[in-house]
């Protein structure tokens, strides 16, 4: 406690003052300091994020009435294929595990950084040049390219737009992400202080530890598979398109065997966020905290057997598709099992609704709508009927930024007195919540609907019918865009008005809470030994039992 | 294992005439290949040659990479890559069994 004390008096900036070797920008793109390197990852991504968003927002608006409303229809497919690739690879993979990962789990588990420091700036690096390398793809002549995130041939292999750049940045950026999962694994494995058995380790830490193994096995099947694209692009060898005596639905199995693992790469972290925060403000210890830890790995393993149900109307054999539908529901076990270990620890907690907890519940309604719509697309029959549809659409961003997204903002709010050592203001936290979530269901679940009905995903234009249920989406899209600029607005003004905060404001029992808001250069003066698990309320607990 | 426990381990040494001698076999079985190349197999082209190139795979796992003298938990971890991998592989190829 007199560490803590210590720095949090005014002007204890703890490794903020300590920029190592170099000083000013170099001091921290050349920095191997883990928490310098998740705050380049945070400032990277944010840009990259708003600028999708803003694709978004303006896809959105094209959609507000039928025929062209502000773009013409090429322009259109280059904003979702941008908005695909830049969302997904640049914001929602890296996302929890390369800012909070990286900040966090080397604190987290009582160790001074992660094992391999350089090969973590490394990551950073390959991220930015991936990263900037599909921006630029943009301005090359020829246009940006129009595929969709998927790539699917044997039109990547056809179309005269940069297909070419953006497959090299996606190669590059999954060699990134591969050595973030290295990087995780082996500093779970021999960085953990004494005392930290694998049941001691925060909840956060094995949602990363699964996610790392999916980064490492999954990733080079999508790299190699885009190398091969970009090698029939180049060399007119024939692998995937028909054309040239290739197989297109091979490409398709071998895009999926990564990019449907890539979903819990990135919804993993985020589940794992929920069973970090929800503790701390129910103020009770986690329910099932075995169950939990375990069902991460589970989502993991079954998460990667399943890649073929984006496939059910390609000709796949009826052998093939059930074999799959069946997986798919398989994965909803240990999905639920978190879900309901989630309420469980909610029941009778004496409950805190502090920003990062509205957000985590958030999370918990929305994840489970995308959770259900997901068994719905795992069922043949119904999959038939919406495959392609809005439907789609509408059940991946329930997941992905109804899930992953609205975790990333609760563990925003969560860590930012750690991070940055100021405190934020609730009120507009309290308001951009309200208008992300409602916003967020404002506009994708239209979707939802309008898929039902038979809107095809990715289309320019569409029947009159549909204009009622596109207009209350656009509009759910500017709701949501205001929660998110107040939500920026509001930890941006805190980061220099904010009140000092303290070394624990919240009452967490993980180690992060032990250091001093920020942390100092090695995290810790001496390497501490742990005696319990981590979220250990039994005070409290004890407490309301003797007061009922 | 923790920070306790990252005691250095014993090196081992492999002699030169040892990499020599896989290196020599490693050689022979990629002659091999080519040869089997050259002869009408039928379906057994693609096993033969995933066999003899597992077993060189193995060859540098175990010797160049130093595999075999790694704690359990390494050996482990290629384990799992490996069954991973095969299992994409038998599921991605299983659809066209049933076409």
């Amino acid at each position: 406690m007199t560490q803590a004390a210590a720095h949090t008096l005014p002007g204890g900036r703890g490794f903020y003052d300590e920029p190592g070797r170099h000083t000013g920008i170099r001091g921290w793109i050349f920095s191997t300091d883990h928490k310098r390197i998740g705050l380049l990852y945070l400032g990277s991504m944010s840009v990259f994020f708003l600028t999708a968003l803003t694709l978004g927002v303006l896809m959105r608006l094209e959609m507000l009435s039928p025929g062209k409303t502000i773009v013409e229809p090429q322009t259109y497919n280059t904003f979702f294929t941008l908005h695909g690739i830049m969302m997904i690879f640049l914001f929602i993979i890296p996302g929890l595990p390369a800012v909070f990962g990286n900040f966090l789990l080397p604190i987290m588990i009582g160790a001074k950084d992660v094992f391999f420091p350089r090969l973590n700036l490394l990551s950073w690096w390959l991220f930015m040049i991936g990263g900037l390398l599909a921006l630029a793809s943009v301005f090359f002549p020829g246009g940006a390219a129009d595929t969709g995130w998927t790539f699917y041939v044997p039109y990547s292999v056809r179309t005269s737009t940069n297909v070419l750049p953006a497959l090299i940045a996606a190669f590059i950026l999954g060699f990134s992400s591969i050595l973030t999962g290295l990087n995780f694994v082996t500093t779970i494995h021999r960085m953990r202080a004494p005392g930290m058995d694998w049941f001691r380790m925060p909840l956060f830490v094995w949602s990363l530890y699964a996610t790392a193994w999916i980064q490492i096995l999954a990733t080079p099947i999508v790299g190699i598979t885009l190398l091969l694209v970009a090698v029939e692009r180049m060399f007119g060898v024939g692998i995937f398109d028909p054309a040239l005596g290739g197989d297109p639905v091979l490409f398709q199995h071998l895009f999926w065997i990564y990019s449907h693992p890539a979903v819990y790469i990135m919804v993993l972290p985020g589940l794992g966020v929920v069973s970090e925060i929800l503790p701390v403000f129910a103020r009770r210890t986690i329910f099932g905290y075995k169950f939990i830890a375990y069902s991460s790995l589970a989502i993991a393993f079954l998460g990667s057997l399943v890649w073929a149900h984006h496939m059910f109307t390609v000709g796949m054999s009826n052998t093939g598709m059930f074999v799959f539908s069946l997986l798919t529901f398989l994965v909803s076990i240990p999905s639920a099992i978190k879900v309901f270990n989630w309420i469980a620890t909610l029941y009778k907690g004496s409950i805190a609704l502090e920003p990062p907890l509205l957000f985590i519940l958030s999370f918990i309604i929305q994840f489970s709508i995308g959770g259900f719509t997901g068994l719905m697309l795992g069922a043949l029959a119904v999959n038939i009927h919406v495959q392609d549809t809005y439907f789609v659409v509408g059940h991946f961003h329930y997941v992905m930024f109804g899930g992953t997204g609205f975790g990333l903002f609760a563990a925003m709010h969560y860590w930012f007195p750690k991070m940055f050592g100021r405190m934020y203001k609730k009120g507009p936290a309290v308001v951009a919540w309200a208008l992300t979530t409602l916003g967020f269901n404002m506009l994708y679940f239209p979707f939802l609907i309008l898929g039902y009905m038979g809107m095809p995903r990715r289309y320019y234009d569409y029947l009159p019918e549909y204009q009622s249920v596109h207009v209350v989406a656009t509009v759910g899209s500017w709701v949501l865009a205001l929660g998110v600029i107040i939500l920026i607005v509001n930890l941006l003004v805190s980061l220099r008005r904010g009140a000092i905060a303290p070394a624990n404001p919240w009452g967490g029992k993980t180690l992060e809470w032990t250091v001093p808001s920020p942390p100092p250069m090695e995290n810790f003066d001496t390497i501490p030994t742990v005696t319990t698990g981590p979220y250990d309320y039994s005070e409290y607990e004890q407490r309301s039992a003797e007061h009922p | 294992m923790s920070h306790t426990d990252q005691s250095a381990h014993a090196q081992h040494v492999v002699s030169y005439s040892r990499y020599v001698v896989i290196w020599f076999g490693l050689v022979a079985l990629t002659a091999l290949t080519v040869a089997l190349a050259g002869i009408e197999l039928g379906r057994w082209v693609i096993i033969t040659a995933l066999v003899i190139a597992s077993i060189k795979s193995l060859l540098v796992l175990n010797i160049f990479m130093h595999l075999r003298f790694e704690d359990r938990v390494f050996r482990l971890f290629t384990v799992v890559a490996f069954v991973t991998f095969l299992i994409f592989i038998v599921m991605t190829f299983f659809d066209y069994a049933f076409h």
